[in-house]
């Protein structure tokens, strides 16, 4: 069992679970900088329809005439299309060691039913594989309700802003999202903290708390911000 | 006290094994837990039972031999104790005890509670060294080391490699043990010329013994004995991807 040659362990250490661990993070930081970005541009609901509708334009004229026509909005979705494969890639080769490791039974590896929860784990830190299939649903649900408006509850429209006040005046609608992102909630508040430790930032106990500090920052603003305008439009506070 | 073991009873390595009950009476708090399951194998002797196999060496939590998952928790409910320094005091009389091995894939069962922790040496073996130029002593503080980065070393140096950060895993990873090896000997002077080839080998060895990856989640340093931080884990990942993004890594 033990690798030999100095390239079999090279190329063994680019095939292990730290370099899997560091092309997740980097993908998983990436999506966040763009949730941070997507959550600012839903705020714009709040200055009315020319400014949410001239917004949503001006995305696809980014970089004219460097750019075609929607040419940033494509390079950013490629971007995001190969973290986001990266990531789930790296999630599903991890999740298949972890089980190969422990018999695939996980914590519950041990006949005793006492202690199953650990003494450490947190919430987050234990539903980030389920929590990321239940995030990964909700996004296919997402494009498909405000990108491509293939599902179009409250009528469809060519008009984003209508799209969104549309959807958000059905109670359920905006029940389902409040519900995805509490998971993604979740997945930020561990997934933040450990990305940058899987990327070696956490050198010292006084870093980690920084970082878990870190982490509740951003997973509070990003749902925070996603939260208020499906909640607003709910109310009746936006029309 | 009296106690009620329920224990991991497997003959060999391709037995399947079971949990047995045994009762021990009349234990005093004052024993340890490996003396109390010294009492439990007197008994068994004298019964004409096959004594309990467990693992033990020097009894005051130096060696890294006693191993044991007590109630599902790995070296038992003490915090920085292990299993041959955590006292019957700590139990209350009439408990059951649930006592199992540690549990892993690359720590195959050799007897009852006795797991084959040879993947942990096999780990060393890859790169816990450095080299060192033969001849006669060195004058003392001829490499001067910074306080901090002596403190440093010597925290990753307490591991005793018992294998308690591997059995507390959810995915069964040595990531604790191995990031201790790495900034133990990473943080001197002396360990710098082997540092990128040390932590590439070491963790190439690790994932070939078929343990699994860390996430962050720290079970591993709720029940390690030594008090090796997780940040131990971060240094492992920073040596790592910079030791293999260097130029002659390999």
């Amino acid at each position: 069992m033990t690798v030999k040659t100095t390239a079999g362990r090279y190329g063994r250490a680019l095939r292990s679970s730290v370099v899997l661990h560091a092309v997740m993070a980097v993908g998983g930081l990436i999506m966040a900088l763009y949730l941070v970005a997507h959550m600012y541009g839903n705020l714009k609901i709040f200055s009315g329809q020319a400014a949410f509708d001239g917004y949503s334009s001006y995305l696809r004229t980014i970089g004219e005439p460097l750019l075609p026509y929607s040419g940033a909005l494509w390079i950013l979705r490629v971007v995001l299309l190969v973290s986001v494969g990266a990531h789930i890639y790296a999630a599903f080769v991890l999740w298949h060691r972890a089980r190969a490791a422990t018999g695939g039974k996980g914590g519950w590896r041990y006949q005793t039913t006492r202690n199953r929860r650990g003494v450490q784990r947190s919430y987050a830190s234990f539903t980030m594989r389920w929590g990321g299939i239940v995030i990964l649903l909700f996004v296919i649900y997402h494009l498909l309700h405000l990108t491509a408006n293939v599902i179009a509850p409250g009528g469809a429209s060519e008009s984003p802003y209508e799209r969104m006040i549309n959807g958000f005046s059905i109670w359920w609608v905006v029940l389902s999202y409040v519900i995805a992102l509490i998971a993604l909630g979740f997945h930020l508040r561990h997934g933040v903290w450990s990305a940058f430790a899987s990327l070696g930032a956490n050198t010292s106990v006084v870093r980690r708390r920084r970082l878990n500090q870190l982490a509740y920052a951003v997973t509070i603003v990003i749902i925070g911000g996603f939260l208020i305008p499906p909640v607003s439009i709910l109310m009746g506070w936006v029309r | 006290m009296n106690i009620t073991l329920r224990i991991w009873r497997q003959q060999n390595h391709d037995d399947q094994g079971r949990m047995v009950s045994y009762g021990v009476d009349d234990i005093s708090p004052d024993m340890s837990f490996l003396e109390m399951l010294d009492v439990l194998n007197e008994q068994l002797t004298l019964t004409g039972d096959d004594p309990v196999a467990f693992d033990h060496d020097c009894r005051e939590g130096i060696c890294g031999m006693c191993s044991l998952m007590i109630n599902g928790l790995a070296h038992g409910p003490e915090a920085l104790t292990a299993t041959c320094q955590l006292h019957m005091r700590h139990f209350a009389d009439g408990d059951v005890i649930d006592i199992e091995p540690w549990r892993s894939n690359a720590f195959p069962v050799i007897k009852d509670l006795i797991v084959d922790r040879s993947a942990l040496d096999r780990i060393v073996q890859a790169g816990g060294y450095i080299s060192a130029p033969t001849g006669s002593a060195p004058d003392a503080n001829t490499t001067s080391v910074a306080r901090k980065d002596a403190d440093r070393a010597f925290d990753g140096a307490a591991c005793i490699s018992c294998g308690a950060c591997v059995a507390a895993c959810p995915n069964g990873s040595a990531s604790l043990f191995l990031g201790a090896k790495i900034t133990h000997l990473g943080s001197l002077p002396q360990g710098q010329p082997e540092r990128d080839s040390r932590a590439v080998s070491m963790t190439a060895q690790h994932d070939a013994e078929g343990f699994g990856g860390c996430t962050q989640i720290g079970e591993c340093t709720a029940v390690c004995p030594a008090g090796i931080p997780l940040d131990m884990i971060s240094q492992l990942n920073h040596d790592v991807l910079s030791g293999l993004t260097q130029p002659g890594g390999q």
